[in-house]
């Protein structure tokens, strides 16, 4: 459950839009079905006030798509934007990839967002309606009807959310929120205390599921590369499904290392994933050893800040010496 | 049947300005290293992408170990710095990944230090023979 209703959303998005400071509004619309609300460009306030979407399923973040939409629009754009979101919202600007003239950020609290497979694991399949009020009830071509807690069901990067505090906004909608302290890096040092042979069984399992969709690319904040290295036919990783164990592994490795120290950690690759890899254990092995090595460091949490692979000392650790204190 | 001997194929990025002169004066001295080592040539440590470190696996490479300048000395004043963090990061992501971490190496090595690089690249090709075959990393496409 949302603690900003919808109608405060949409109110403040169609008086901005006939107000004529923006023009138009970067929102979340209803999909094919109740549950995959996906993101749209609202330019049309009788749109916004039929199609509009605020619930438990919006977890898109929408900082990547202003990349592109600033570069066309003629006016401003209205942007709503979630406390994870305000991360990567910053770490774009730090990188020049938008026009921050372009945008106007509002920000908006939020409660966490469910995984439509943790209800789909209780609901079992054939949902045909989901209504997110106090509680999320579900109702199946079977006839069921159930009545979920959000809580129970939140996505597992929202569980272990590492910050409600909107770090960029032109504008607040509710209360500020803090920095909070989550268990987000629990997962990894689990991984990390496996023997060799665990975790290599444990990733070729997990990656070998991958059907190389290019989905956690494509949503990444971080991957803005209008060329993208691996769309190089000469990359050793063709576009296409991994034809071996290699390719997979590969894919994953750079593509988790073009975004270190720059991933903000919002969890958008594992939530896109069609395959449910738990993607984001890769980026948050790479934002633990940084934070291990070179100081903590969280990706847009200031704008112009420099990234750690980026930037050097001249005391750094080793690379010889990364392991030392750990026997497996 | 005959039994072809095992021998590891490994893979040295030397940076032009230090190691490689190094490994120069390692075969000027006539010191012994494998010749399993193959040597590339870099401008810099610094250039070597961490995507080159896994082609080099994905190619039939056993180990991969990179040279540059000590710290300090690097060229072009700071590249080797980068490397330092890239590296760093990149190895633990390896070893993550349950690949063995003894396959990859960072040497620092100077022009001066023909035998440091002899009695390295010994070291180095000795530890990765221990290991026998890369089984982890390695693409069947490539394989002769």
């Amino acid at each position: 459950m949302q603690k900003i209703s919808r109608d405060i959303l949409v109110e403040k998005a169609i008086s901005m839009l006939e107000n004529g400071d923006v023009c138009s509004v970067l929102g979340w619309r209803k999909g094919e079905f109740d549950y995959d609300i996906t993101p749209a460009v609202f330019t049309d306030k009788d749109d916004i006030k039929n199609n509009f979407v605020w619930n438990d399923f919006c977890g898109a973040n929408f900082s990547k798509y202003l990349v592109q939409k600033t570069r066309k629009a003629e006016g401003k754009i209205l942007v709503f934007l979630k406390p994870c979101d305000t991360y990567s919202f910053n770490q774009l600007l730090t990188e020049h990839r938008f026009d921050r003239e372009k945008v106007y950020a509002i920000g908006i609290p939020c409660e966490g967002m469910v995984d439509i497979n943790k209800i789909k694991e209780i609901t079992g399949d054939g949902i045909s309606s989901i209504d997110c009020g106090d509680k999320i009830t579900v109702n199946t071509i079977y006839g069921d009807k159930f009545d979920i807690d959000a809580t129970n069901v939140l996505s597992e990067r929202c569980i272990n959310c590492k910050s409600k505090k909107h770090v960029a906004y032109d504008e607040l909608i509710g209360d500020e929120g803090e920095v909070l302290e989550s268990n987000r890096f629990d997962e990894v040092t689990k991984l990390e205390q496996m023997t060799p042979d665990e975790r290599f069984a444990f990733w070729q399992n997990e990656l070998s599921k991958c059907i190389r969709c290019n989905a956690c690319r494509d949503i990444c904040p971080a991957c803005t590369c209008e060329k993208c290295v691996f769309d190089n036919p000469k990359s050793g990783v063709e576009n296409k499904a991994a034809a071996n164990s290699f390719e997979e592994k590969m894919f994953h490795i750079i593509r988790a290392f073009h975004v270190a120290g720059r991933c903000t950690d919002c969890g958008e690759c594992s939530r896109v994933c069609p395959q449910h890899i738990p993607l984001h254990l890769l980026n948050r092995k790479f934002i633990k050893d940084i934070d291990g090595f070179y100081g903590e460091y969280q990706a847009g949490d200031e704008v112009g800040s420099r990234a750690p692979l980026v930037n050097y000392t001249t005391e750094d650790i080793e690379a010889a010496d990364i392991f030392e204190g750990r026997d497996n | 049947m005959q039994v072809k001997e095992y021998k590891p194929l490994i893979v040295a990025f030397c940076c032009n300005w230090c190691s490689y002169a190094g490994a120069d004066l390692a075969g000027n001295n006539r010191l012994n290293y494998p010749a399993d080592v193959k040597i590339i040539r870099v401008p810099c440590s610094c250039r070597v992408n961490p995507m080159f470190i896994l082609r080099a696996f994905q190619r039939g490479a056993d180990g991969v170990i990179l040279c540059g300048c000590h710290p300090g000395d690097c060229h072009y004043t700071s590249g080797n710095y980068y490397t330092r963090r890239r590296m760093a990061l990149l190895f633990s992501m390896l070893d993550y990944l349950g690949i063995e971490r003894e396959r990859t190496r960072v040497e620092w090595v100077s022009a001066a230090e023909g035998a440091k690089f002899a009695a390295t690249m010994n070291d180095f090709a000795e530890k990765v023979a221990a290991l026998g075959e890369n089984k982890r990393l390695e693409d069947l496409r490539c394989k002769k």
